[in-house]
């Protein structure tokens, strides 16, 4: 049913590409002998257009009621970050590039010198942070292994939390993985930290007294003014976000949802995001990842 | 940040109308919004855009505020030679970016 | 339908033209301050400052933009002249204009000859709901204009930061 009333509308938008509907002019005669076909096309499109996307059960961006932060934008914003060129986040896949063949620190070695070519060797990679680290004892995101590795192997200073050159490497390796499922490991170990995670998302916090649940788990498809309330997913980080009209990392969107219920935000790489950064990354599993991607 | 993204057919046609697209980071600061103190920030935006063809200006833009952060512009031009393109993009402090591209015309 | 003009037929002719006419009255919002938005007499200023005492002939050219902005800072705007591009009759410049934003003006774009093809691409801001204007002018003198209007819920330019 779902998909019958998706290849309806697919067929709807077909003419022309704008939005009028053609259906009840006869694009096809037997169209006036089924009303119910009329009738579905406009629930789907009445869906659609209420900014309930009727997605397609089948499509990569919704697995098993997880629903990505690409099916809550608009076509045209779906279609920029499917744009090979245009995607501004490719501004910062770019520089990445240049900063993983750039030898920096004692060590005068690269990225690239141990690493080689970042499409073999970091395919698969943003699909698996945050990990539990035996060295450190607890979780370590990709951020931090990036930094682990400037300190350890090259003798680089760290880049520092949310910098350009950060964000670019962390971008620059995210999308490696682009079209990957999310496949990250909460057993074990890792165990102690998701449930911590866990909790964070069900606590409430700061002067409106909400947690990340309510937003993103109890009031998901309905409207906060002007806009849809997503699951809050986060397959596509770093983002590029048109409310920050620049690029940035899931940590800075932590912080900015705390502010937004007038909490105290936690520091970036501060072990509080990390366990709740492994929440979402399981709550968003087998979602493929989209970094970079475009956000409101 | 860094160098501007184009995107220019290596090769063409005398006399084919060829798209180029162009990307580049800037925030584009309106200078119409305000800090968390409640201060204007002030504006800085890249004001001009140009494209030169062998030395011949092919393609001007003149930008208002109203483009948004990290511009994106595609226009056409007609190849007509083989040679270089060259892009400008100059900001409202003086800076010049600059990008260049070689195309084949046959 | 998506701003795209049916300039053949007269409804559609007279609508545009008193639009343009009715440009520099009643754009505003009355719960705004006046002085963060452009006036309508600046608008008709920053018009007449381009293309002088020309009356715009709605047609010829095409402004596209969504129906619905998702977010006033990015909105992707296209505009189309239909023009061959020759000697005798091709596009000088494309201005964009948008009357309900803090200025009028958003771009100009010079053409001419070589750009074989009179299309531009963009992304631009909006700061609410309005009217967007393109026009073009021609090598003869005369100048084409076409409108589109769009609804922004999320408006840029002038809304406040509050946090980061």
């Amino acid at each position: 049913m779902l998909s019958a009333e998706c290849a309806a509308e697919e067929f709807s938008r077909g003419a022309g590409g704008d939005q009028t509907v053609g259906w009840n002019r006869g694009l096809h005669g037997h169209e006036r002998r089924f009303p119910w076909l009329v009738a579905i096309m406009s629930i789907g499109i009445g869906c659609a257009g209420a900014g309930l996307l009727t997605v397609d059960e089948h499509s990569r961006y919704l697995v098993d009621g997880r629903r990505s932060g690409y099916t809550y934008l608009s076509e045209e914003n779906q279609r920029l970050q499917d744009d090979d060129f245009a995607n501004p986040g490719l501004l910062w896949v770019e520089r990445g590039r240049e900063l993983w063949r750039q030898a920096d620190g004692a060590a005068a070695t690269s990225c690239a010198s141990c690493h080689g070519d970042a499409a073999d060797s970091m395919r698969g990679v943003r699909t698996r942070y945050p990990r539990f680290d035996p060295t450190l004892g607890k979780l370590i995101n990709l951020e931090q292994q990036i930094n682990r590795c400037r300190a350890e192997r090259m003798q680089a200073p760290p880049y520092p939390s949310e910098s350009e050159v950060l964000l670019a490497m962390t971008t620059f390796i995210g999308t490696q993985s682009r079209g990957l499922p999310i496949d990250v490991r909460i057993d074990g170990p890792a165990q102690p930290f998701f449930e911590a995670g866990k909790a964070f998302f069900y606590q409430r916090r700061g002067q409106l007294d909400m947690a990340c649940a309510h937003c993103h788990e109890q009031y998901t498809e309905q409207r906060l003014r002007g806009d849809v309330i997503s699951q809050g997913q986060t397959n596509g980080f770093p983002v590029y976000r048109f409310t920050w009209q620049t690029l940035g990392s899931v940590h800075r969107m932590f912080e900015w949802c705390n502010t937004s219920v007038r909490a105290e935000p936690y520091p970036q790489g501060s072990d509080e995001y990390i366990n709740i950064e492994l929440y979402m990354a399981w709550r968003g599993r087998g979602l493929p990842v989209e970094t970079p991607a475009i956000r409101r | 940040m860094t160098q501007p993204r184009i995107r220019v057919p290596s090769q063409a046609r005398k006399g084919e109308v060829i798209e180029i697209k162009t990307l580049i980071s800037h925030p584009m600061e309106t200078g119409h919004r305000r800090d968390t103190q409640g201060q204007l920030i002030p504006r800085h935006i890249i004001h001009t855009f140009t494209c030169t063809y062998n030395g011949a200006e092919v393609f001007r833009a003149d930008w208002h505020p109203a483009v948004a952060a990290n511009p994106y512009l595609a226009f056409y031009t007609v190849a007509t030679e083989s040679g270089r393109l060259n892009f400008q993009w100059i900001d409202d402090d003086g800076t010049v970016y600059t990008a260049e591209a070689e195309i084949t015309v046959v | 339908m998506n701003g795209i003009p049916s300039p053949t037929t007269p409804s559609a002719l007279i609508s545009r033209r008193t639009m343009l006419r009715q440009l520099g009255a009643g754009l505003l919002l009355a719960l705004w301050p006046a002085d963060r938005w452009a006036t309508p007499e600046a608008v008709q200023q920053a018009i007449h400052q381009r293309i002088g005492e020309r009356e715009p002939q709605p047609g010829g050219m095409t402004l596209t933009l969504p129906k619905i902005a998702e977010t006033g800072n990015s909105v992707p705007l296209t505009v189309a002249v239909d023009s061959l591009m020759t000697p005798g009759d091709h596009v000088l410049r494309i201005h964009v204009f948008v009357p309900g934003n803090p200025e009028p003006v958003a771009s100009t774009y010079h053409l001419g000859i070589r750009a074989g093809r009179a299309q531009i691409s963009t992304q631009i801001r909006l700061a609410r709901t309005q009217t967007v204007l393109a026009l073009a002018e021609m090598s003869d003198g005369s100048v084409r204009s076409d409108a589109a209007s769009i609804v922004v819920t999320l408006g840029a330019c002038v809304d406040e930061l509050w946090s980061d």
